[in-house]
């Protein structure tokens, strides 16, 4: 009776026998390609100069994991991605004068002290690129703060480029921007819109919460959490605050608060993991956003507002633990 | 247009159903030899009412059970006992089995007669399901009497057949619906009837459209409603589907009685409808063969105790080298060492995956996507629940609530990260789930002692 050839090594294992084709490189991947119409408009708006920040940033990032994971035997990861992205949205919060150093010297701090000496991927309890900045914000405050009007060539000396703060800030010289010049990062007249790379160009980084709400790498939860506080909070206190801060919409759309609420305060590491905790998240980032804002020493908070909401994580999530389906009151 | 029913969470696995769906049902000729495991079901195994050397019939019971989680085993051909012997199951375990030599009479025990359920007080139906020795063919085999005698507290007033079907692969439950749907129809009729209510659901996904038109036509001039769910998996999971149709939840610990509901699995249903329409009782089943690795891909009516490698046999073989033997889904089926265990009462198919399709992939760190959260149907926190199983903190898992894990499998499915969750969740239940029994026990010794 026992034809069939039971000779077969057949292999034996827990359910379930299938799975999903997504992976982590796939979504990394994805954060990429959200990125990418950010990073060209910052290449056009601010020059070749630009495409130097943003490629050494990468490198130093993908470098740093690189050496790290060799020199400690670790097992490669720098084909996940996720060093890349990093490494894109460091240079991506820089402004295109930033002296190489600079980056190299916050790409260490994002990639070794923050992400690798916790455990690598998936352990940092903050956004790796924001540590990064927020040490170069503190460590060279003046270079980190001064914003070319200008394209700067790749060899140009920054010296000769005309430098300044962001429309934020109580300092700016120029006429604050409209609506419509935000959504392209430049004035009518060809200058750009003073600010980091990665920030300026409104019409870019919706692109990019578009591509990944479609792809449903992320929840639009945070961001419109974010931007929907950021707003009210501007609503009821911008009396405080520059020109460019006081109008709710001008408010969102100048500064960090687009690219921080799309693609740094929905860092899936540094976030909660449940809806209702994505919401109290982004509400706490825009409310703390606009407290640095209106009351603090800088003209804009984003890095620090997302920094503190990361730190809260753990803590929202256990705050906000689903109720399981069918539970009753004991 | 309809809306369509569901549930929160769950995941879309490629349904993978178009190969078998189609085809008709083929009859599988019995082989010289069949195999009765004496448990083929939940609860307490039975003991063989037959001797060795006996002459038994189709349809005679074979071997019973005093306890009430128990349910008969019939002979699926007419032949001689042979031997009593051990045999594996596709559990894994070794159980004590009737063998029987076909003689390819097919004789039919004169106790085959049909009943008109009308005739018979609502209150023997659950007897003489009993005596049909059906169990649930979903894969549980959970005895089916004992969900048509519910605790008297609690009061019935919706029935459910479950032709969901949300496994992917699976075609049986399908070709049931089109080529016997009289039977699925008595069924669940013989089913309320039983209750003396009216209110009757057969819930189908929107994945197969002929089926609920079929079903449609069959419910004519009947109180039996069809709903049409949305394709989703586990969308036939017991508590998901209740809540589909009747937007009631189980409670947590509870059985789907506490919400008034009984959910039947479709081929359950027809074989109680077979056992009053023509009197057999359970001894055969469609089984899906599918896979890549087979010669053809079909749907079978096997009589209950073929073993599988003679049906693969009969199927032409394999075409190409299986490396995973599945019986049941892709996503809750059981994996298999050895290929000649009998097909049991719960045996929904056999499925067969290459070398690529049954590939395990490398797990990596978690990245917190929360995809996990997202999807699973019951409200859990697969990622902290992994860490703490794996870390063997029993105490945060029971506070996480693992014991509402239904094992769908969903965190692991759509995992990124492709970590292996389910498998240590699973575990880290069990654990929970036996010290809970343990302190209740305790308790219960504590006041005793008063």
């Amino acid at each position: 009776m026992n034809k069939v050839e039971n000779n077969f090594k057949l292999r034996v294992s827990s359910t379930p026998h299938i799975r999903s084709k997504c992976s982590v490189d796939d979504i990394m991947l994805d954060v990429i390609i959200a990125l990418m119409p950010a990073a060209f408009a910052g290449v056009i708006l601010f020059g070749q100069r630009a495409l130097a920040v943003l490629l050494v940033s990468v490198a130093a990032c993908v470098g740093f994991e690189l050496v790290y994971q060799v020199l400690a035997h670790k097992k490669l990861t720098i084909n996940d991605f996720s060093a890349v992205v990093t490494g894109m949205l460091l240079g991506l919060t820089m402004p295109s004068g930033v002296p190489v150093y600079v980056i190299v010297v916050a790409a260490f701090i994002a990639i070794i002290v923050t992400k690798q000496l916790f455990g690598g991927i998936g352990q940092n309890f903050m956004n790796p690129a924001l540590v990064g900045r927020a040490f170069a914000l503190a460590s060279f405050p003046a270079v980190m703060t001064s914003f070319a009007y200008q394209k700067i060539d790749f060899f140009q000396k920054t010296a000769d480029v005309m430098t300044g703060a962001t429309p934020l800030s109580d300092e700016y010289i120029m006429k604050t921007p409209t609506i419509k010049e935000h959504f392209i990062g430049m004035y009518e007249n060809g200058t750009a819109i003073p600010g980091c790379i990665g920030e300026t160009c409104v019409l870019a980084l919706l692109l990019g919460f578009a591509y990944l709400l479609i792809r449903r790498v992320i929840s639009a939860r945070i961001p419109l959490a974010y931007i929907g506080s950021v707003m009210l909070m501007t609503w009821a206190f911008g009396s405080n605050a520059s020109a460019a801060a006081q109008s709710p919409i001008l408010a969102v759309m100048s500064g960090g608060v687009l690219l921080g609420a799309i693609f740094m305060a929905t860092d899936y590491v540094t976030s909660p993991t449940t809806s209702v905790g994505q919401i109290i998240f982004g509400i706490g980032c825009g409310v703390i956003t606009c407290v640095i804002r209106f009351w603090g020493g800088y003209p804009e908070g984003v890095t620090y507002a997302i920094l503190l909401m990361n730190v809260l994580t753990p803590l929202i999530d256990r705050w906000t633990m689903p109720k399981p389906f069918g539970y009753v009151k004991k | 247009m309809l809306k369509k029913l569901s549930f929160k969470g769950g995941i879309h696995p490629k349904d993978n159903k178009n190969q078998t769906s189609a085809k008709t049902i083929e009859t599988l000729t019995p082989p010289t030899e069949l195999i009765f495991p004496l448990a083929q079901h939940i609860g307490a195994p039975c003991t063989p009412c037959v001797q060795k050397g006996d002459y038994v019939k189709v349809g005679q019971k074979i071997a019973d059970c005093e306890a009430f989680v128990s349910a008969p085993i019939h002979s699926s051909v007419s032949g001689t006992v042979k031997d009593f012997k051990m045999y594996p199951v596709s559990n894994g375990s070794m159980v004590e089995s009737i063998v029987i030599e076909n003689d390819f009479q097919d004789t039919v025990d004169e106790s085959v007669k049909p009943i008109d359920y009308k005739t018979v007080n609502p209150d023997d139906i659950p007897k003489l399901v009993r005596e049909a020795g059906i169990v649930g063919m979903g894969g549980a085999a959970f005895p089916t009497h004992v969900k048509l005698m519910p605790p008297a507290d609690k009061k019935i007033d919706t029935i459910i057949v479950n032709c969901s079907e949300c496994e992917p692969y699976l075609t049986s439950d399908y070709r049931v619906m089109m080529e016997a749907p009289e039977e699925i129809v008595t069924g669940i009729m013989v089913v309320l009837y039983r209750f003396g209510i009216e209110n009757g659901h057969i819930a189908i996904e929107d994945n197969k459209p002929l089926a609920v038109e079929k079903m449609k036509e069959a419910c004519k001039n009947t109180p039996i409603t069809v709903d049409v769910l949305k394709t989703k998996y586990p969308q036939g999971g017991e508590k998901q589907l209740i809540y589909a149709v009747t937007k009631r939840k189980v409670p947590l610990g509870g059985l789907p009685a506490d919400a008034g509901a009984i959910v039947i699995n479709t081929d359950t249903c027809a074989a109680i409808g077979r056992k009053f329409m023509y009197g057999m009782p359970l001894t055969r089943r469609i089984v899906t063969v599918v896979g890549t690795p087979f010669s053809k891909e079909v749907n079978y009516k096997v009589r209950i105790g073929t073993p599988i490698d003679y049906i693969i046999e009969q199927n032409g073989g394999f075409v190409a080298e299986p490396k995973k033997m599945i019986i049941g889904g892709p996503m809750m089926g059981v994996a298999q060492f050895r290929l000649d265990m009998p097909i049991i009462k719960a045996t929904s198919a056999i499925l067969a995956f290459t070398e690529k399709e049954a590939h395990i992939p490398e797990e990596s760190a978690c990245i917190r996507c929360g995809k996990c959260v997202e999807q699973c149907p019951m409200g859990l926190m697969p990622l902290y629940l992994y860490d703490f199983a794996k870390r063997g903190d029993m105490d945060a898992c029971e506070k996480y609530n693992v014991d509402a894990c239904i094992e769908c499998g969903c965190c692991s499915f759509g995992c990124p990260a492709k970590r292996n969750m389910v498998q240590a969740i699973r575990v880290a239940k069990q654990n929970v789930l036996t010290e809970k029994r343990k302190r209740a026990q305790q308790e219960r010794n504590e006041q005793g002692g008063k």
